[in-house]
């Protein structure tokens, strides 16, 4: 008997996102809330907690990271940095 | 574009992160499983000692402390056996190693704890020397590793600042008490050093380690980090280290001190502490008392399940 992994991620406080901290194994949800608060919040480092089971995460592959994140490499246009603002310009 | 072998080469030398499907040489990954899964079992087999005294801690405040340091303990190896497994190795099979004998602990924890003061000088000295061992694993080259030991090292000041009031606390008490916290030093201070495994003339992995950045430090160097770190705290609680021939060298800034006796350390690592049969079978039995708990929850999740998919048919 294997207990399905699930991955935690904790809202460290209101106004910022749930993060990855780590993962546990549980036999359902509730309890892998109820293990994820006692692991990962010890120290109230968490307002609020997801659990994911990790089969259920649809992942980019590492082979292929190249080829999938090349299309944002000759884009340098979406950022700011790209334009030549004239001297003496200000708020732009 | 660097594929396979290459881009982890690449990745080490850039001192970057490896993160779990990356590719990575079979010797890395196992010599990570292996490190990991030791370090886990440390974390769990160590609550052991010191959960020897929680039923006898001398107040309620120290009891509270001693219970929070512990739970501390299972938190750490449940971070480690995470990170191990995202390596592709299971829990259970982990565990299973450990109680058959075929994955190691730290041999620091087949001693026993006698009196009170040992859970002092546990705190101060044990987990001292685990954290000169686990800042650097901070940086360790493999994320989910280096993530965990964030973590553990954050709960371990605690640990180390609790140990470390303890023998305070009784090092200003009667004669009888200061003498209960100079003998706590005197057992623990030689297999403290011992922590840091054997000299580096006669370390076998460390080389390798090196070079994949799982280790950034010799273990002598860490053991003389952790001599420097200690000595002058040991001065503050009046306390004498129990070596004859530690002595500062004002030229090089460290202290210069005897070697622990490393035949003692391959000799409790075989298996021949005071402590380590009772260490293993505690740790097996609590493991099969557990069952059930593990199979109630399981059946639970299981009938759970089906009457959701009974209620949405």
């Amino acid at each position: 008997m294997i207990e399905p992994l699930w991955e935690v991620f904790v809202r460290s406080r209101r106004g910022l996102s749930h993060t990855h901290v780590g993962s546990l194994h549980a036999p359902d949800a509730t309890m892998a809330l109820r293990n994820a608060r006692d692991v990962y919040t010890r120290r109230q480092e968490g307002v609020s907690i997801w659990v994911v089971r990790a089969a259920d995460i649809t992942a980019s592959s590492p082979d292929e990271k190249d080829e999938f994140f090349d299309p944002a490499g000759d884009k340098v246009y979406r950022h700011p940095t790209f334009y030549q603002v004239p001297e003496g310009v200000e708020h732009l | 574009m660097l594929a396979g072998m290459d881009s982890f080469q690449a990745t080490i030398d850039a001192d970057g992160r490896i993160e779990p499907r990356d590719a990575m040489p079979e010797g890395y990954r196992k010599t990570l499983i292996r490190q990991i899964a030791q370090h886990a079992h440390s974390e769990i087999i160590g609550m052991q000692p010191e959960g020897n005294w929680i039923s006898r801690a001398p107040s309620l405040r120290r009891k509270a402390i001693l219970m929070a340091k512990v739970q501390d303990e299972a938190g750490h190896g449940l971070y480690l056996y995470a990170a191990a497994e995202t390596l592709g190795v299971d829990r259970a099979d982990l565990l299973d190693l450990l109680h058959s004998g075929r994955q190691k602990y730290s041999s620091i924890f087949n001693y026993p704890t006698l009196t009170w003061a040992d859970i002092g000088a546990i705190g101060w000295l044990v987990d001292g020397a685990a954290i000169v061992n686990q800042v650097p694993l901070c940086r360790c080259s493999y994320g989910p590793y280096a993530r965990a030991m964030v973590r553990v090292c954050k709960e371990e000041s605690f640990h180390q600042r609790q140990g470390f009031e303890i023998l305070h606390t009784l090092c200003n008490g009667t004669p009888a008490q200061k003498a209960m916290a100079q003998d706590a030093l005197d057992r623990w201070w030689w297999p403290s050093l011992m922590m840091f495994g054997p000299p580096d003339s006669a370390s076998t992995h460390s080389e390798q380690s090196m070079a994949w950045g799982i280790k950034r430090h010799s273990n002598d160097e860490l053991r003389q980090r952790f001599v420097d770190m200690t000595v002058p705290q040991a001065d503050v609680l009046g306390l004498k280290v129990p070596d004859e021939g530690l002595s500062y060298d004002e030229e090089t800034g460290h202290y210069r001190f005897t070697e622990p006796d490393y035949t003692e350390l391959y000799d409790v690592v075989k298996g021949n502490g005071p402590c380590n049969q009772q260490r293993l079978a505690h740790r097996v039995k609590a493991h099969e008392d557990g069952a059930w708990v593990r199979e109630a929850a399981a059946a639970y999740a299981g009938k759970q399940a089906s009457r959701r998919e009974g209620s949405a048919a």
